[in-house]
């Protein structure tokens, strides 16, 4: 077994394959942040004197904040002045209006990390809207899907077009105080995914938007804002990786859903920044704040998530079950490897009545990675009926790795039902044994058990994305024993 | 004044007339616990700890300590709800030892089983390492130190075992008083002993009770521990229990919540060597708007470990049952196997439960799981029972009962087993038909 380890051992240590820089000329404000710089946000973006006024209260009131100390992930503190808060490629500046248009520098980016555009486009029948640093470049299906009322562009888009529906909604879920990332992100954020489905209509294709980090030192505050409308479906695709970098990369990015009757959205997300080196240098802060707002009677919100990447994460995607009969869901698989550190979880507030919330979290830690379930089940007075299941596992591999669970249950309602179960275990030698005396190697056969650990939460995702995240597992951990 | 002010001016009282006053590094512990109260104060909601148990109630109180304990003439022990167990007896009243009521029997050679103060005052320093400051312990825990007056010290040398129960009865009958009992129970290599502690006041009156008890189990030493809170209902129970265990020794820990308004338990104990085991019990029943916490701690310090822990809590009324369960494994304890259960159910529209099992886990040949449950009775069981001829109230109680049964049944020392069977019955609505299907 050790000669399989140590060969094993360097599979773990493989370079991350996404890792190069793209040259683009970046149109960058200067370091730091105040008042001005918000202003000039905001005034480059052409916004709205509305988008200044939120931005600028939401900088005073994180002005009297500080950060958050209770995740359990270590790193050195962050200098928010030293920080480029606005960076759009020079090349977007006009808005290219079909791919022709778009820098072919930055598609062959997009082709290295196999996301061919218009091979989506036309096999996958999917709509990417694709987000380099701070500002969308790459639009399409558009047309197709305004036919049917759906709107689905740029934040920076809709604020123009759409000002009243980003009015309405944006901070409704998440308000400019909810916590110090999010109201930094309510200050400064640059760009992100808008989507508004209509009364009745369920949306006919995957929508999809790729993140990407790319200028040098430029924090990515990204804010995504979905609506459906009663009655209404989409399913949400996001999928991250980003080039090497050395120092640390901060991305505070915020997601809000509202889900109003009988609405569902399906939110899902393959997560793979760059995790840093195996001596755990460089890497992305990854501090996201997600919540869906299940308004509507018998709205349905599901959060699907496989991070494999970053230095850091620290995320709790999480519903509001304001609405009667409405459903929470949160599938979870989170890899940590090297000196990666995650901690993630959800919520699942039970509001109205006969709510019903599941949540299943497969955390994987292998080398020094250390990994934390943190979630929060809370059933209100009002929640009669409200029913939760919660399973959290973790495997482990590696005897240097870490793994947590902090699950908070807080019941009020004595006709609610809540369980949760967790277990923390390695790799069974019996479990190896089976599968190499079958003839598969050891790398294989870590890699058939790992997968099968996530099955459940793999079968989630949408189909072309469930292919990534089992390639993803497979490239970040194959062949670790435990 | 502030609270912090009061209690330093109750130590400049009171640091005098307590026991060991005169014992050096006594005066150095007392001042430690005093100071690390004062750094903090005591702690709040904002303290991650004490997130759902608010001890403003306390704090506001003004208790006050006894440290001459009992003026008070004997209580009728009976009328507090003590029966005689069998086996032996120490019984402190108001704080301190009551000799007149305890019944202590034959021991075996070079078993100390005797007051703390009795100790400080003939030979303190065998007490001194037994002192030491424990960061496992809370503010409460400095608290004791700094105030505590008297407990129980039992030490049991190489190989020795007594077989009958040590009953220790701890009773309050003054008002607003503050007792900080302390005991220390030393169990050498291979030695086991069963040793219940029993808290009561008389009913009606509010007090405060401060206690900390610490275990050590020396290689292959057995320590089976019992504590049965029966505070008056007015009263205020916080109690620390902090075992240290070595090679091959196995821990009981049984802890069962009956009393007080509100009532705060930190058990823990901490593998310090291989092969260690350790059972942690619980049982809470609250109702009316008692309040009752259990934050239990388990370090797997060292490989090859074994911990089983099962907590259960019945709330009724408009109380409210608070469960966090650590379990940390450490670097270096591999093949660790460690389980933990905690179920509650609500009996009535007002409870309230908040639950919070927690894994640590920094090692990886591991075999851990934890589940939490809150939620009501079966009603698929009731449909059975019903279907059976049972009236629903009658299935209801006998379900409520069944649920308890599994944590009093894990109870070894029979007479409180079959004793605590008799006070879930008594309070279950039909009981006695209950009993008769039993």
């Amino acid at each position: 077994m050790t000669t399989t380890a140590t060969r094993l051992d360097e599979l773990l240590r493989r370079d991350y394959p996404h890792g190069f820089v793209t040259n683009l000329e970046a149109d960058s404000l200067a370091r730091g942040l105040n008042e001005d710089i918000i202003g000039l946000i905001s005034a480059r973006k052409r916004e709205p004197q509305f988008m200044l006024e939120w931005r600028l209260k939401a900088f005073r009131h994180w002005l009297t904040m500080t950060e958050p100390g209770w995740a359990s992930v270590r790193h050195p503190p962050i200098d928010y002045q030293d920080i480029v808060y606005y960076s759009a490629p020079k090349s977007g500046k006009d808005g290219p209006k079909s791919l022709d248009e778009v820098d072919p520098e930055l598609l062959r980016m997009y082709e290295k990390l196999g996301v061919p555009l218009q091979e989506r486009e036309r096999l996958a029948g999917v709509a990417v809207d694709a987000v380099l640093d701070s500002v969308s470049v790459g639009t399409t299906f558009k047309a197709k899907l305004a036919e049917l009322g759906i709107v689905f562009c740029s934040f920076s888009e809709a604020v123009h077009e759409h000002p009243e529906l980003v009015q309405k909604y944006l901070g409704s879920v998440v308000p400019y105080t909810d916590n110090f990332y999010a109201t930094l992100n309510s200050a400064v954020f640059s760009d992100g995914s808008f989507c508004y489905i209509p009364p009745g209509v369920r949306c006919p294709m995957e929508l999809s938007t790729y993140f990407r980090i790319n200028a040098k030192d430029t924090g990515q505050f990204e804010r995504t804002l979905i609506i459906a409308d009663e009655g209404a479906y989409v399913s949400y695709l996001e999928g991250c990786t980003a080039p090497v970098r050395d120092e640390n990369q901060l991305h505070a990015a915020v997601v809000e859903l509202i889900a109003l009757d009988n609405a569902r959205i399906k939110y899902s997300t393959v997560q793979n920044w760059y995790p840093g080196d195996q001596e755990g240098k460089g890497g992305i802060y990854n501090f996201v704040t997600k919540r869906g707002d299940c308004r509507g009677a018998n709205s349905h919100i599901s959060w699907t998530q496989v991070e494999t990447g970053s230095a850091i994460t620290w995320k709790y995607p999480s519903c509001i079950l304001r609405g009667d009969n409405s459903v929470g869901e949160f599938y979870s698989v989170a890899l940590t490897n090297h000196h990666q550190q995650a901690d993630t979880g959800t919520k699942m507030i039970h509001i109205g009545r006969n709510t019903r919330s599941t949540i299943l979290s497969k955390g994987i830690s292998a080398g020094h990675g250390s990994n934390a379930y943190r979630g929060l089940v809370k059933v209100l007075k009002s929640a009669a009926g409200a029913r939760n299941y919660t399973q959290c596992d973790s495997l482990l591999l590696g005897d240097q790795c870490r793994a947590h669970t902090f699950p908070y249950i807080e019941v009020k309602n004595a006709t609610a039902k809540v369980e949760h179960e967790a277990s923390t275990a390695r790799i069974g030698e019996d479990q190896l044994f089976y599968c190499m005396q079958r003839g598969l190697s050891a790398e294989d056969a870590v890699s058939m058990i790992v997968n099968g650990f996530c099955k459940e939460v793999f079968k989630e995702l949408p189909m072309e994305f469930a292919v990534e995240a089992q390639k993803l597992l497979g490239v970040n951990l194959e062949g670790s024993i435990g | 004044m502030t609270s912090t002010d009061r209690i330093l001016a109750d130590f400049i009282r009171a640091a005098p007339l307590l026991p060991g006053a005169g014992v050096a590094w006594l005066t150095r512990a007392r001042q430690a616990g005093l100071e690390r109260f004062a750094q903090t104060g005591f702690p709040t909601p904002r303290d991650e700890e004490w997130k759902y148990t608010s001890v403003a109630s306390i704090e506001k109180r003004s208790f006050t300590p006894l440290p001459n304990g009992a003026h008070a003439a004997p209580p009728e022990l009976n009328a507090l709800a003590f029966p005689h167990f069998p086996g032996h007896c120490v019984v402190f009243v108001n704080g301190r030892y009551s000799p007149a009521l305890s019944a202590v029997g034959l021991l075996p050679p070079g078993v100390a089983l005797e007051s703390v103060a009795d100790t400080l005052e003939r030979a303190p320093d065998a007490l001194e390492p037994l002192f030491a400051a424990d960061n496992r312990e809370t503010v409460f825990g400095a608290l004791n130190t700094a105030f505590m007056a008297d407990g129980l010290y039992l030490y049991l040398p190489r190989a020795t075992t007594i077989e009958e129960p040590i009953h220790l009865y701890f009773v309050v009958t003054n008002k607003n008083a503050a007792i900080h009992p302390r005991n220390v129970i030393v169990a050498e290599e291979g030695a086991r002993a069963t040793v219940v502690e029993h808290y009561a006041g008389t009913h009606g009156v509010a007090y405060l009770t401060n206690a900390v008890t610490r275990i050590f189990a020396g290689e292959q030493a057995a320590v089976d521990h019992y504590k049965l809170q029966q505070e008056a209902l007015q009263a205020f129970h916080v109690a620390g229990i902090h075992a240290t265990q070595d090679r091959g020794s196995r821990l009981w820990s049984h802890s069962i919540s009956l009393g007080a308004e509100i009532a705060r338990n930190d058990i823990s104990t901490t593998f310090d060597a291989e092969g260690c085991e350790a059972t942690l019990n619980g049982l809470y029943l609250a109702r009316g708007r008692q309040h009752v916490d259990h934050h239990t701690r388990i370090d797997h310090a060292k490989p090859g470990g074994t911990s089983r822990e099962y907590y259960r809590g019945l709330l009724d009324g408009a109380s409210r049952g608070v469960f966090n369960g650590k379990v940390i494994v450490h670097p270096q304890a591999q093949r660790t196997d460690a389980r933990q259960l905690n179920h509650n159910l609500l009996l009535s529209k007002d409870a309230e439960v908040d639950t919070k099992p927690q894994l640590e886990i920094y090692a990886d040949d591991v075999k851990c799981t934890h589940g939490a449950t809150v939620g009501q009775l079966d009603d698929a069981q009731l449909l059975y029972l019903r279907s059976r001829g049972v009236d629903e109230a009658v299935a209801r109680s006998l379900l409520v009962y069944a649920f308890a049964r599994d944590v009093i049944e894990r109870i070894r020392v029979g007479a409180l087993r079959s004793r605590l069977e008799e006070m879930l019955l008594a309070r279950l609505p039909q009981g006695e038909r209950v009993r008769a299907l039993a």
